[in-house]
């Protein structure tokens, strides 16, 4: 299948103070391709999109469009759009309070006299809603259009502004069914025009359901480009997370399991649980002195499962048992009173203060459990902050300076430190070693362990898999917003962790 | 590189009372130069007398209003402009009491005790108002306050039905003015008790940190267990409350309740010393005695200003440049500015070598 | 994943809001008239009355209806009627400038506030409420530097143009029979002509659509190619343009310029606009709605000037309570609509 080239990047790099974003990048598009883009957060995929789209600067390497004689260089998104790129995000970035018919044409509004002609814009939109079938009228306004809708108005926007090149960043993350196979007709029939899309998403099943290529990248680097009809599920996985099929060497550290086998009330128990719209819902038993992990790419609903845990999303259904007593919660303090504590998955939004000292952040936790009117002295903040500082051995210049002035790492034992303070039962642990250094990773893995050993059950999320089969003595294997399995035991290891990840036994093996 | 130890010029202006302080100083030297007489303090009739005197002396409902305006803004990033018709509500409603409904009186008619309860409860009540708009509906905390700002004084006049109660009462005239034989003002006593009370309640609970928490990151905050709505809702109780106790010492000085005037344009002099006070006008940690000293400075830039002869009606010009200078200041992309400017000098300044 | 259920609902919440007002307003007027109907409330009269006394309000409520669809809001504008009033009676009675000029004094200092604060809150990006606080403080006090006392209008010009009746072809008949035409002054026709304006501005043309698309989410108009921070300057000149215009009408009918005037006349303003169906949060509000809203406005303040026995305080707290209502209402759908979407 010989299509014509649209678009290539090479030997795209780019890098931040610290950090080498992209090296070495390359991207090749066609003509009526939908072309999959994939990688871990941190792969460097949102950096290459920014790169293209002209938010970034890119520092080495070339654009070519169309096989112009000359490379481009978008300096900005409008020149972007003008060369005949345009980008639809997630946000879908429209303006609620608008018409559709207006969101359409905001911008470059038909006139007459001077004036907006709207019965034109109308009719105009009419006809260009009707060419991609979607099922809107132009006067609606475009706060009552369902997410799927509104995500269809900003690409017939893009592509009424002549796009050869259309981005689409995570546009189902949001969607039902339904709405995304709306959503693939809309985008056939623009592969059909001759459009060349470029789908970023970390849904397999839809990658394999519509998209042409695939090109994945992984911490920055290119891995390779491939056809989908020639990827299997189980090798795309591999190449996200970066382990050959063939490499199953495993370091499970010794360490005792099955101390707190006798224990046969679980410390958590959830039936049923679940939130709607963003983890359906699921069992769950976590015994002491248990790690058990959760896996799956990224928004197969992870976090989504220990928000519910932990009441920071309330849920919509099912029970939770706590050391076998009914447990009502709806807010982190009702959990953190149940001896929980939750170490969240972003940390620079959810989990650090900023301004806030290195020892008012370690001991807030507590304290807030103790309530308003017992404050902690000053002596004994100090100690805990001490102690932390040194047993998670957190490079601070002392336990006054502002948290936000400790690298990522640093601030991440401060948060650890924090629920280590509150003395939990129970542990969550989302994605603590994301954005760490080799030599902190490992610390906080031997940590996890020597928590479990002294009888603390703890969930350990990550997407390093080989991480978590160091320190999981179970794991969950989400999927796509739901729990499609439970592996333990002799199933540990890189290949079935891999598979039931990848699963879908109907396409690829 | 080894760190050097910090030398004491360093440590004295990060110090985050420096800025505060020093404007102060600035202030007071102003004054002293035009007035040299400024720190003379004497005692006639048993009483003291001099400039200094009368620029804490009434300093005092600002220093209250300013505490109760540090937390609001700490807390929810906002401010509360409401606090000056709050007060004429306080007072309306303790010089009514005390004077039974009639216009005036010289003897209490209903006790004082109840008078100043009521008013603080009224006051209160003000605040929670304003706390349930902001906290519970998330409506921006000038809009919501600008509905007591505009209805209040017209609440304080129905109180007073139209007309300026008095209470010509000895003991009522204490609050604003001298406690038996002592020297000193009683409304700088009240002031200071009340900050000192604040604080203490601040720093004995875990209030502050707690407000300071919840102004800088909210989410993070309540997922580490603290309920930010509440925690808001009292700061805009606890500011109620404060103008209620000015209130009452604003019409303790004039012994009487004027809806129209008490409290004029202090709301303005409470944002300003907060923003003065070196605190962050969008939230975050605070520091109350920054706020106090900030609004000694501008009782005292008022007094300069009267000297100057500048009305109390044109007052307003002068702190409204001021306010725009310092949030001019603060903002962040004033602050960009600085940091492109600083970056670029010290490359030119290293000759350019990075590539 | 289950199959959601699409509900069908061509239920608008904003224009719901818009019809509440226009039958809030008809109620109060109605009501006026039955109640009132023995001291004249049911006369052409009162209503055109009712355009007369709120020219400057219609004409300030338009420009604060601008700013606040781009989600900013001016507190300043009482100030500058204040301002203005002051110095046009100052430059006609002590300075003896002709009225022409102090009209266009008038434009110039709405202009002036316009851009100054419109700079501070596009390009510096600090919040409009503290910086309008600000104009607020500076014009009143700057009204008392002017002049501590009050001036008053004395200038034939100036006078004859106030008092300069136009005659409608309708009217009502007195006691006795003669037939009393009812008239409006050409304030009001200034008034109405700049509503047409602004609405045919907000309708039809880019400006004004851009003005909703920025308040509607700004970094999605920033995104599609929307100037923004040049359309939210633009907003906020216009807006002072049209406080000043707005002043000017003041000073004709308050003919005099003193320290107190048009206190409080921001909340008037913005309750005119928020009643009208302008939404706090921006991205919603239309100029024929806060015309209603000022309408409201004149007509309790009406009711209660023809009651005689109320304070008119009350009119201040009955259109603070109002206020107080539909902020609440704008919050319970804003709510309504969330849960709706999640």
């Amino acid at each position: 299948m010989n299509q014509k080239i649209l678009l290539t990047m090479k030997d795209i790099s780019k890098s931040f103070p610290g950090v080498l974003a992209l090296q070495h990048v390359q991207f090749t598009l066609r003509k009526g391709e939908i072309h999959a883009l994939m990688g871990e957060n941190g792969a460097g995929k949102s950096t290459l999109i920014k790169v293209l789209t002209g938010v970034y600067q890119l520092e080495s390497g070339e654009i070519r469009m169309d096989g112009a004689a000359r490379p481009i260089v978008n300096h900005s998104p409008q020149e972007a759009q003008a060369n005949g790129i345009s980008t639809v995000y997630q946000e879908v970035n429209l303006c609620p309070n608008l018409t559709v018919a207006e969101n359409l044409f905001l911008g470059r509004e038909p006139r007459r006299f001077g004036m907006i002609d709207w019965k034109t814009m109308n009719r105009k939109s009419e006809a260009l809603l009707k060419s991609l079938e979607i099922p809107v009228a132009p006067a609606a306004m475009l706060e009552e259009c369902s997410l799927a809708i509104q995500q269809m108005i900003a690409i017939a926007r893009a592509v009424d502004m002549r796009c050869k090149v259309l981005i689409l960043d995570e546009p189902t993350s949001s969607l039902d069914d339904d709405e995304v196979e709306k959503l693939f007709a809309l985008m056939r029939k623009l592969k059909a025009e001759g459009v060349g899309i470029l789908f970023v998403t970390h849904f397999l099943e839809q990658v394999y359901a519509v998209c042409d290529r695939i090109t994945v990248l992984r911490n920055g680097g290119f891995v390779g480009e491939y056809e989908t009809k020639d990827l299997p599920r189980v090798m795309l996985v591999a190449k996200m997370l970066g382990k050959d099929l063939d490499d199953l060497a495993e370091i499970k550290s010794a360490h005792s399991e099955h101390r707190f086998e006798e224990e046969k009330v679980p410390v958590i128990s959830a039936r049923q649980l679940g939130h709607r719209g963003t983890i359906k819902p699921f069992d769950l038993d976590i015994r002491k002195g248990e790690v058990v992990g959760l896996t799956g790419l990224l928004g197969s609903g992870r976090s989504e499962m220990v928000r519910v845990l932990y009441g920071a999303d309330r849920p919509d259904c099912g029970k939770l048992m706590v050391r076998g007593r009914k447990a009502k919660i709806s807010k982190p303090l009702d959990a953190m009173k149940l001896g929980m504590g939750y170490l969240p998955e972003n940390r620079q939004r959810d989990g650090i203060i900023a301004e806030l000292s290195v020892r008012e952040n370690i001991i807030i936790a507590l304290q807030a459990k103790r309530g308003m009117c017992r404050l902690m002295s000053r002596r004994e903040m100090d100690e805990a902050a001490d102690r932390y500082i040194d047993l998670l051995q957190i490079k601070t210049a002392g336990r006054e300076t502002p948290v936000k002035s400790l690298s990522g790492g640093n601030q991440q034992k401060v948060i650890i430190g924090r629920w280590l303070l509150t003395h939990p039962d129970y542990l969550i642990l989302d994605e603590p070693t994301r954005g760490i250094d080799i030599g902190t990773k490992t610390a906080i893995q031997k940590l996890v362990l020597s928590l479990a050993d002294q009888g603390m059950a703890v969930t350990f999320i990550s997407a390093e898999v080989e991480e978590m089969l160091r320190t999981c003595s179970r794991m969950l294997v989400l999927r796509d917003g739901r729990k499609v399995g439970e592996l333990s035991g002799d199933e540990l290891n890189q290949e079935t962790v891999m598979q039931t990840i990848a699963g879908g036994g109907e396409d690829d093996g | 590189m080894a760190e050097t130890k910090p030398s004491v010029w360093k440590k004295i202006t990060s110090n985050r009372l420096f800025l505060p302080v020093v404007c102060l100083l600035v202030v007071l030297l102003i004054n002293v130069i035009r007035t040299p007489a400024f720190f003379q303090i004497s005692i006639r009739n048993g009483v003291l007398y001099g400039y200094i005197v009368d620029v804490v002396n009434r300093a005092s409902e600002l220093v209250i209003l300013a505490v109760g305006m540090t937390l609001v803004t700490a807390a929810s990033g906002g401010q509360d402009i409401s606090v000056g018709a709050v007060m004429a509500v306080a007072a309306a409603v303790c010089c009514q009491i005390l004077s039974g409904g009639k216009v005036t009186t010289s003897a209490f008619q209903n006790p004082l005790l109840l008078a100043i309860v009521a008013a603080l409860a009224a006051s209160a009540l003000c605040g929670a108002f304003n706390g349930f708009l902001v906290a519970r509906l998330k409506i921006q905390p000038m809009v919501a306050t600008l509905i007591l700002f505009t209805a209040g004084r017209g609440i304080a006049q129905l109180v007073t039905q139209g007309q300026i109660t008095y209470v010509r009462v000895g003991t009522y005239q204490v609050i604003g003015g001298y406690i038996a034989s002592c020297p000193i003002p009683t409304p700088i006593f009240i002031a200071i008790g009340t900050a000192l009370l604040v604080y203490l309640v601040l720093n004995k609970t875990a209030l502050g940190l707690s407000i300071e928490s919840v102004g800088i990151n909210g989410s993070a905050s309540r997922l580490v267990g603290l309920n930010s709505t509440m925690i808001q809702f009292l700061t805009y109780v606890l500011c109620g409350l404060l103008a209620g106790v000015a209130g009452i010492v604003a019409s303790s000085r004039i012994y009487s309740a004027d809806a129209n005037n008490i409290g004029l344009n202090l709301e303005m002099d409470a944002i300003l010393a907060v923003a003065l006070g070196g605190n962050f006008l969008g939230g975050g940690k605070f520091s109350l005695m920054g706020s106090v000293i900030g609004a000694f400075t501008i009782q005292a830039l008022t007094t300069t200003l009267y000297a100057m002869n500048v009305s109390g009606d044109q007052l307003p010009v002068y702190k409204a440049i001021a306010v725009v200078i310092i949030v001019t200041l603060q903002s962040p992309v004033f602050q960009e500015f600085l940091k492109a400017r600083k970056v670029r000098r010290r490359r030119t300044a290293e000759g350019g070598s990075c590539g | 994943m289950k199959q959601r259920r699409k509900e069908k609902r061509t239920f608008n919440g904003n224009t719901f809001l818009l019809v509440i007002t226009i039958g809030l307003f008809l109620a109060m007027y109605i009501a006026g008239m039955v109640v009132f109907s023995d001291k004249g409330f049911g006369k052409p009269q009162m209503f055109l009355n009712l355009l007369i006394s709120n020219a400057g309000l219609i004409v300030i409520g338009c420009g604060l209806t601008i700013v606040m669809v781009t989600g900013g809001i001016d507190i300043s504008v009482g100030s500058v009627i204040a301002l203005v009033c002051m110095v046009m009676a100052d430059l006609m009675e002590n300075k003896g400038v002709s009225p022409y000029a102090a009209v266009l004094a008038a434009l110039l200092i709405g202009l002036a506030f316009g851009v100054v604060q419109g700079f501070l809150i596009s390009y510096l990006n600090i919040q409009p409420f503290i910086v309008t606080l600000a104009g607020m403080f500076f014009g009143r006090g700057l009204t008392a530097v002017v002049s501590k006392e009050m001036i008053s209008i004395k200038n034939g010009l100036f006078q004859s143009w106030a008092k300069c009746r136009i005659y409608m072809p309708f009217g009502s008949y007195s006691n006795k029979g003669k037939f009393h035409p009812a008239y409006i002054y050409p304030t009001v026709v200034i008034a109405l002509v700049v509503l047409i304006l602004i609405i045919v501005m907000m309708k039809y043309s880019k400006f004004g659509r851009q003005l909703y698309a920025i308040g509607g989410n700004q970094q999605s108009a920033l995104m599609m190619g929307l100037n923004v921070k040049r359309t939210k300057f633009l907003a906020y000149v216009l807006d002072g343009f049209l406080a000043g215009l707005g002043s000017f009408l003041f000073c004709l009918n308050s003919l005099a310029g003193f320290v107190e005037q048009a206190k409080g006349f921001e909340m008037d303003a913005i309750s005119a606009s928020v009643i009208g169906g302008t939404l706090l949060t921006g991205g919603v509000g239309t100029p024929i709605g806060t015309f209603f809203g000022a309408l409201i406005k004149g007509t309790i303040s009406s009711l209660i000037t023809t009651q005689g026995t109320l304070s008119s305080w009350w009119v201040r707290i009955a259109l603070s309570v109002l206020l107080c209502f539909f902020i609440v209402l704008q919050s319970v759908f804003a709510a309504m609509k969330r849960k709706k979407h999640s």
